[in-house]
C-alpha cells in the first residue's frame, strides 16, 4: 500500500557465483515487464546479476556490458530480456526511448537506474550493490509495489 | 562504367553525419555535426540541434552536405544508412531522413551495419586487400572478423564482457579523469611507468577477450592503496592497465594472422585512435611482414564516410 514503508532485505554474497544464484532465483519468479533497478559502484556486481537472469532464461549469447550502447536487447531466452545502463545518459532520457521498454512484456534491467528516477515506474524492484571486499557484497534489495514485494518473499 | 556516388547518413550515438562518397573510396564531402560545429555555423545554440533528436537537423546536415560537394540529390546513385547497433532514437533520425530521401527520389535505399562501417573506414584512399582480418576496437566493440572478400565477415573472437573503450573509460572513472577518459588515460600512459601488477586478461588459446576482470583488478588496487593511505600514481596505472591491454589485444591478432595465414590487417574504430595500439600495431606488423591499414585520425570516430564506402558494396552486392 502506498505511503507504507517499503520493506527492505539485505544479502551478502561471497562470490560472483552468489550473486549469479541471487539473480537466476529472481529469474525463475519472472513475469512480463519485471522491472530491476541495479545500483552500486563500478565493479560491484550489476552486469554479473544481468549474466545470472540471462542464464536463468537460456541466452546464450555472451551478456555484454551496455554501457556504450546504452540498451541491449536479447530476444533468444523464454523471455525477451532487456539490459541498460542509463550512466552516460547522465540523466537526460528524453528521445532515447527507455520508457518503451517497460511494458514491451520482457525483463528490464537498468544499471545505475538511480540517476533516471523520474522516469522509473512505481512498482519496482530496486537491487543496490555495496563493496564489502574483493568478493564480498552486500545486496540491499526493496520491492516497491505488491508485485514486487510478493516476488521478494518468493524469491528470498 | 558510370561512377556511383553513394550518399551515406550515420545517426547512431553523439555525432549526426552525412557523407557522399564516389566508388566505394573518394570522400567527395562529409559534414559531421557535433553541438560545437553548429555553435559555430549558426552563431549560437540551437535548442532543436543540442538535442540532436530532430528530423530537421538532419535535413541541415544533408543540404550542407550537398552544397560542399556541389551536387544535388539527382546525382545520387543510392542512399546507405546506419541501421544498427546504436541507440534506437537516434538511429531513427537517421532511417527516416534516408527512407525518405529514397521514397522521395526513388533511390535505392542501403542498410549498413554500423561495425561494417567502421571496417570499411579502411577502404577510404586506399582500398582494402583481402583476404584481411579486421581488428575492431571501439566504446561498444571488441570483436577480430576475418574478411576472405568484400562484405563476407566472420566473427572469430570478441570479448565475453566489457569492450575495450568502455574498459578504458570505466579505468578512467576509478582514477577520477572525466567521461570520456579513454583519450585520457592514453595520455597519461605515456608519462607513466608500468609499477602495478595487473593481469593479463583472459590470456588463452581462444580469440575472445574479456575487460571485466582487469577493471576490477584495477578497483581493488586502487581501493587497498587508498585503504593504507598511499596514493596511486594516475600516470602509472593508466601505464600498467594500457600495457595489458596493448599486450592482450596484440597477442590474440597476431596468433590470428599466423593461424589464418592471413598478411593484410586492419584495425577499426574509435580505440584504433589510441596512440600505444597504433605504435605496437606498426612495430608488430614490421616485424612480422604484415600490410597494417588504420585509418586517418578523422575516419576512426563515427562518420558517415565509412558508412557510404560501406554502402558502396552492399550496393554492388545487391544488398537493400
Amino acid at each position: 500500500m502506498k505511503g507504507d514503508i517499503n520493506m527492505e532485505y539485505k544479502i551478502t554474497t561471497h562470490s560472483e557465483f552468489d550473486t549469479i544464484e541471487i539473480a537466476q532465483n529472481f529469474e525463475s519468479e519472472k513475469f512480463p515487464n519485471m522491472i530491476i533497478c541495479l545500483d552500486g559502484d563500478l565493479g560491484s556486481g550489476k552486469t554479473v546479476f544481468a549474466k545470472g537472469i540471462a542464464n536463468g532464461l537460456g541466452i546464450k549469447e555472451p551478456v555484454t556490458s551496455p554501457t556504450f550502447t546504452v540498451i541491449k536487447e536479447y530476444l533468444e531466452g523464454e523471455m525477451p530480456m532487456y539490459h541498460m545502463d542509463v550512466y552516460r545518459l547522465d540523466g537526460n532520457t528524453e528521445g532515447v526511448g527507455i520508457e518503451e521498454y517497460f511494458d514491451k512484456g520482457g525483463i528490464v534491467l537498468i544499471e545505475w537506474a538511480a540517476s533516471i528516477k523520474s522516469i522509473l515506474p512505481e512498482e519496482r524492484l530496486d537491487i543496490k550493490f555495496k563493496v564489502l571486499d574483493e568478493n564480498k557484497r552486500l545486496l540491499i534489495i526493496t520491492p516497491h509495489g505488491q508485485k514486487y514485494e510478493e516476488l521478494c518473499e518468493a524469491v528470498l | 562504367m558510370n561512377d556511383i556516388y553513394i550518399l551515406g547518413i550515420e545517426s547512431s550515438c553523439d555525432e549526426t553525419s552525412v557523407s557522399i562518397v564516389k566508388n566505394g573510396t573518394e570522400d567527395i564531402a562529409t559534414v559531421v555535426l557535433s553541438q560545437m560545429d553548429t555553435h559555430a555555423l549558426y552563431g549560437g545554440v540551437v535548442p532543436e540541434i543540442a538535442s540532436r533528436m530532430h528530423v530537421e537537423n538532419i535535413s541541415l546536415v544533408i543540404e550542407e552536405c550537398l552544397k560542399k560537394a556541389n551536387m544535388t540529390i539527382d546525382d545520387i546513385t543510392a542512399i546507405a544508412v546506419t541501421n544498427g547497433p546504436g541507440l534506437i532514437g537516434s538511429l531513427l533520425v537517421g532511417t527516416t531522413a534516408a527512407l525518405t530521401l529514397s521514397y522521395l527520389y526513388n533511390k535505392p535505399l542501403v542498410p549498413v551495419h554500423h561495425i561494417s562501417g567502421h571496417i570499411y573506414a579502411n577502404n577510404i584512399d586506399n582500398k582494402m586487400e583481402f583476404p584481411l582480418l579486421a581488428l575492431v576496437v571501439s566504446g561498444g566493440h571488441t570483436e577480430l572478423i576475418y574478411m576472405k572478400d568484400h562484405y563476407s565477415f566472420e566473427k572469430i573472437g570478441g570479448t565475453l564482457d566489457d569492450a575495450v573503450g568502455e574498459a578504458y573509460d570505466k579505468v578512467a572513472r576509478v582514477i577520477n579523469l572525466p567521461y570520456p577518459g579513454g583519450p585520457l588515460v592514453d595520455k597519461l600512459a605515456n608519462e607513466g611507468k608500468d609499477i602495478y601488477p595487473l593481469p593479463l586478461p583472459m590470456d588463452d588459446d581462444s580469440y575472445n577477450f574479456s575487460f571485466s576482470g582487469l577493471k576490477s583488478a584495477v578497483i581493488n588496487l586502487a581501493h587497498n592503496e587508498e585503504q593504507r593511505g598511499n596514493i596511486i600514481n594516475k600516470s602509472s596505472m593508466a601505464c600498467s592497465f594500457q600495457n595489458r591491454v596493448i599486450e592482450i589485444i596484440s597477442k590474440k591478432t597476431f596468433k590470428a594472422l599466423k593461424e589464418y595465414n592471413i598478411k593484410n590487417l586492419i584495425v577499426a574504430g574509435g580505440v584504433a585512435a589510441n596512440s600505444g595500439l597504433r605504435n605496437k600495431l606498426t612495430e608488430l606488423a614490421k616485424e612480422n611482414n604484415i600490410n597494417l591499414s588504420i585509418p586517418a585520425l578523422k575516419y576512426c570516430t563515427d562518420n558517415a564516410t565509412m558508412i557510404a564506402a560501406s554502402g558502396y558494396y552492399a550496393y554492388k552486392k545487391g544488398i537493400g
